[in-house]
């Protein structure tokens, strides 16, 4: 890594490197609950998705639902990471309204996955960051303090649904790194199809540590942990300013309290939330409701032949098979649904020119109307056909852009749009010549000049003909008929 | 015929079946006797029309195939039942009435048990008196002022009493054992596994078995046939064969080795008890079977380390009564404040002594001195069995260190209050079964249990040895109704 690309914060003289750990929280795609065969749909009515298990009611108990435990061990894999064969499921301890057992279950000694990593691929290179974990959780219900006066109403439909928590190590050392790490982790997890990553759902979220050293210093200095973040932005937003904070209070020659803090996005400042003495203390021991969770070699085995590829293999295939640059396959990649899109257009159509309309056109249509690919008004079979006919010549390029501005309108088929609006290309010399006439016909004065050696005007004249033919003549012959005309 | 209440469970179903009872019949003798019998407070809720009306459906359409063919049956109230409040003996869950059904009930009600009610228990099932009950506390029919033992107090004083044929209780530490042997009955506590845990208002959950109480050894086994089963809806559930212990019930115990653990002599136990066990020991030989000496060395360290493991299990599993869901609520400025009033209120004072405790050994800077050095201790206590039935099929021991004590004589001392379970609290660490069968009277009157220690899953190993010493023993329980 470049020294220039480092993300350091400056007072005078002093340069500050930041470290950075996350504790993702991604809830597991299940049909049910960790514990429970509650439904986790999202959006239901408030609490009609609550079994007994789920608000604790007496003698009720807990009982795994395998599904999340494959789910854990596929994410286990994708990151690379160590599947322990013995598994610990935990009490943590505290009261809150929206915390039905008055304990979450969780992993605490003995996470169900343990060292993994995971790739970026940054503008200065490749970086791995640690993974230091992943353990199942239950999620707790939902407070809800604004909708009654007097009372806080609590929704107990998210209480119990299986949550894997991803802690990395303190790996990442900038706002854009932690960027990129979301995104990438966001991305294996749905290419297993185990977390949806559906941020605005709260399906991801995280807990971000943050602390400051002196550049090349290799002590570390004392965390904050800056909990509940759901969006990248304002994990950005968050980390920049308390990285800020961390380097005044340094400045100013006070110490850093270890303690967890609440980003306020509107002000955009994170605040104490509480400090190290006040922290709970969570009581935490094994469930004496679950057996020790054992996994066996086969189980394990079984579940690796369900792996499908992932974004680090793909994109080397893709590299290799399709000779596209690290840069091109990233961004085909990144996503599985853009992944998908991508092979089905170049299933019948030039690699290139569907990287290239997919990463250029297609991506500003999509942003432009704040789509998702899999929403995307036009289907990977229509620009299929539509980058087939600018490969043999039916169109043009630039054509090509205005019949795919009509596509957007509805995905209509390429081919009836050209036939429609009569934009095939015009590649019939005769035809052409006849345009070419008129044009120096109508420009003898520039013809003179041009011939006298400002050899500059041939691009006028290309463009005075593509005019005529309202865009349709075929460049190339265009310039070949030019070239001899004017001679 | 002889008075119908007096009969063991096995005769109220040969009378059944052989039609010369009806099961209204029986239904209203228990709830008749059992009206005139307020004054030993066993009922917290009395389920007594709706009995009556489900004997007069089995009458009209009786299913002798079933192993409980229109027996009403009273269970403790820690056990959870549809439509029929469920307190576990406390005001927290005072208003209480659950929507479902424990599977423990749920067995005996598909082989034909009629619920009676709902028998009164120390609240969450700590005691060993049942004098922690928010309902008051229970007579041993026994005695006037004597306790009935506990948690399963009510339950015991029941069936000694005759309210009830049989009964179901729960035992974490000894209670099932303690309240048999403290009222001249059988008690079992089968397994860790044996039967679900699923509808049981947890105490200490990984301690808690459901077992049966009964007047005798065979109706002990009648009752462990029917509620012992595999609950896929309790992961600590073992799916294991069971016998058909009522059937295989034998007194050919010839060759069996009984072991007697010397560290069971505890210092300052009565002469009285160490008879009884003498006594039981010649009985064992005279059954056939060839007594061993053993021992057991960490004896000595259960209590102490049950009083860590079963109150850091309690302290978590009593969280979820916090007046947010369900039960007793009292009104507070904000939610710590309702929560504290509510606990304050609602629990009492030994359920809040071991919620304190509980949450001590389980605090952060404790934990390894107090929880996992327990925990640590547990498992050598599991291995001194493990050790000692490499040599012997099963182990005597006197059930309770003293007989039947007076209401009120160890209320304010909750260490002796817990010295009661020092026989029985090795058991539950360990996870095995044992049961207690009266074995004699002391100097008062009152009974006095020995207690049979299996090895797992071997609870028709232990039914056997009792059964056979029971027909030497030959105790007959001197209850003479003070009460009506």
């Amino acid at each position: 890594m470049s020294k220039v690309e480092k993300f350091l914060i400056k007072r005078g003289n002093n340069q500050y490197e930041v470290v950075i750990g996350l504790e993702v929280h991604a809830q597991v795609n299940s049909k049910s609950k960790l514990f429970s065969s509650s439904s986790t749909k999202f959006g239901a009515e408030p609490n009609t998705q609550v079994s007994l298990v789920d608000a604790a009611f007496p003698g009720m108990l807990p009982v795994i639902n395998e599904f999340c435990i494959k789910q854990a061990i596929k994410t286990g894999i994708g990151l690379k990471a160590k599947i322990n064969k013995r598994s610990i499921f935990d009490r943590k301890n505290y009261f809150y309204a929206d915390l039905p057992q008055g304990y979450q279950i969780s992993q605490y000694k003995y996470p169900i996955v343990g060292e993994g990593t995971v790739i970026l691929d940054m503008p200065y290179g490749q970086k791995k960051v640690g993974i230091e974990r992943l353990h199942l959780e239950q999620d707790a219900g939902k407070s809800i303090h604004d909708m009654d006066p007097k009372n806080t109403l609590v929704d107990l439909n998210r209480s119990g649904v299986a949550l894997m928590e991803i802690v990395s190590k303190p790996d990442l050392t900038s706002p854009e790194e932690v960027n990129v790490y979301i995104k990438k982790v966001r991305s294996i997890m749905r290419y297993l199809g185990t977390c949806d990553g559906n941020m605005q759902e709260g399906s991801l979220r995280a807990d971000v540590n943050v602390s400051v050293k002196r550049i090349g210093e290799s002590k570390l200095g004392t965390r904050c942990e800056i909990k509940n973040v759901n969006s990248i932005k304002f994990m950005q937003m968050a980390i920049t300013s308390e990285a800020n904070r961390q380097v005044d209070l340094i400045e100013e020659g006070k110490q850093i309290d270890q303690e967890t803090r609440l980003f306020d996005t509107k002000k955009n400042e994170t605040r104490s939330m509480r400090s190290k003495e006040d922290a709970h203390d969570y009581r935490y021991f094994p469930d004496p409701d679950l057996l020790p969770l054992e996994i066996t070699d086969d189980f394990i085995q079984k579940i690796k032949t369900e792996i499908p590829e992932l974004p680090d293999e793909k994109k080397s295939r893709f590299i290799e098979k399709f000779n596209l640059s690290s840069y091109e396959a990233n961004i085909l990649v990144s996503d599985l649904d853009t992944s998908k899109y991508f092979e089905t257009v170049i299933e019948n159509s030039d690699v290139k020119l569907s990287s290239n309309w997919i990463t250029g056109e297609l991506f500003a249509l999509l942003n432009e109307k704040n789509l998702e690919i899999s929403q995307s008004p036009i289907s990977s079979k229509n620009l299929s056909k539509l980058i087939n006919l600018i490969k043999d010549g039916t169109i043009s390029g630039k054509i090509a852009k205005t019949v795919f501005e009509i596509m957007a309108d509805g995905d209509k088929n390429p081919v009836d749009i050209i036939e429609e609006k009569g934009l095939k290309q015009q590649s019939d010399p005769k035809e052409l010549e006849k345009f070419i006439e008129k044009v120096i016909n109508e420009n003898q004065d520039k013809v003179k000049e041009y011939k006298s050696g400002k050899e500059k005007l041939f691009g006028f004249f290309v463009g005075q003909v593509m005019q005529a033919s309202r865009g349709k003549a075929n460049p190339q012959l265009v310039n070949e008929i030019l070239k001899k005309k004017l001679k | 015929m002889s008075n119908i209440t007096n009969q063991t469970l096995s005769e109220i179903i040969n009378n059944i079946k052989s039609k010369k009872l009806s099961s209204q019949e029986v239904t209203k003798a228990f709830i008749e006797r059992s009206e005139k019998s307020k004054k030993l407070n066993v009922y917290v809720t009395e389920n007594f029309t709706s009995a009556i009306n489900q004997a007069k459906k089995f009458d009209e359409k009786p299913n002798y195939e079933l192993k409980l063919p229109g027996i009403p049956i009273a269970v403790k109230d820690l056990f959870c039942t549809n439509g029929v409040k469920t307190t576990a003996g406390s005001k927290i869950l005072n208003n209480f009435i659950p929507n479902y059904e424990s599977t423990v009930t749920q067995n005996i009600w598909d082989q034909g048990g009629i619920l009676l009610g709902k028998l009164n228990c120390d609240e969450f099932a700590m005691g060993s008196s049942n004098e922690t009950s928010f309902f008051g506390n229970v007579q041993n029919p026994i005695g006037e002022n004597l306790v009935p033992g506990g948690s399963s107090g009510g339950s015991s004083s029941a069936v000694a009493a005759n309210l009830t044929p049989v009964t179901i209780g729960t035992d974490t530490g000894g209670s099932i054992r303690q309240p048999a042997s403290f009222t001249g009955t059988v008690g079992l506590k089968p397994t860790y596994g044996s039967c679900s845990r699923y509808g049981i208002v947890a105490f200490a959950s990984s301690l808690d078995q459901a077992g049966p109480m009964s007047k005798n050894v065979k109706d002990a086994a009648i009752l462990l046939e029917v509620i012992s089963s595999f609950d896929q809806k309790d992961s600590t559930s073992i799916d294991f064969k069971r016998n058909k212990y009522s059937e295989e019930l034998t007194t050919k115990i010839k060759g069996k080795k009984i072991g007697i653990p010397k560290e069971y002599r505890v210092e300052g136990m009565s002469e009285e008890i160490e008879n009884l066990w003498k006594k039981g020991i010649e009985h064992a030989k005279e059954c056939g079977a060839e007594v061993i000496d053993i021992s057991l060395p960490y004896t000595n360290y259960a209590l102490p380390t049950y009083y860590i493991v079963a109150p850091a299990e309690a302290s978590s599993n009593l969280a979820r009564y916090d007046g947010v869901k369900y039960g007793f609520r009292s009104p507070g400025k904000n939610l710590i404040d309702m929560y504290e009033k509510t606990r304050s209120e609602g629990f009492g004072e030994e359920v809040k002594r071991r919620i304190m405790i509980g949450t001590y050994v389980l605090s952060s800077g404790y934990y390894d001195a107090y929880y996992l050095k327990a925990q640590k201790v547990r498992q050598l206590i599991k291995k001194d069995f493990d050790d000692a039935y490499k040599k012997v099929d099963a182990i005597l021991t006197p059930s309770t260190p003293s007989s039947a004590f007076k209401i009120g004589e160890k209320k304010d001392d909750p260490v002796s209050m817990y010295l009661n379970d020092i026989f029985t609290v090795p058991v539950n660490l360990a996870g095995l079964p044992a049961i207690s069968i009266p074995a004699g009277l002391d100097k008062q009157g009152y009974p006095l249990g020995l207690q049979i220690i299996g090895k797992p899953f071997d609870e028709q190993n232990i039914l056997n040895i009792a059964y056979s010493m029971e027909e030497k023993i030959n105790f007959k329980n001197k209850i003479l109704d003070w009460w009506i």
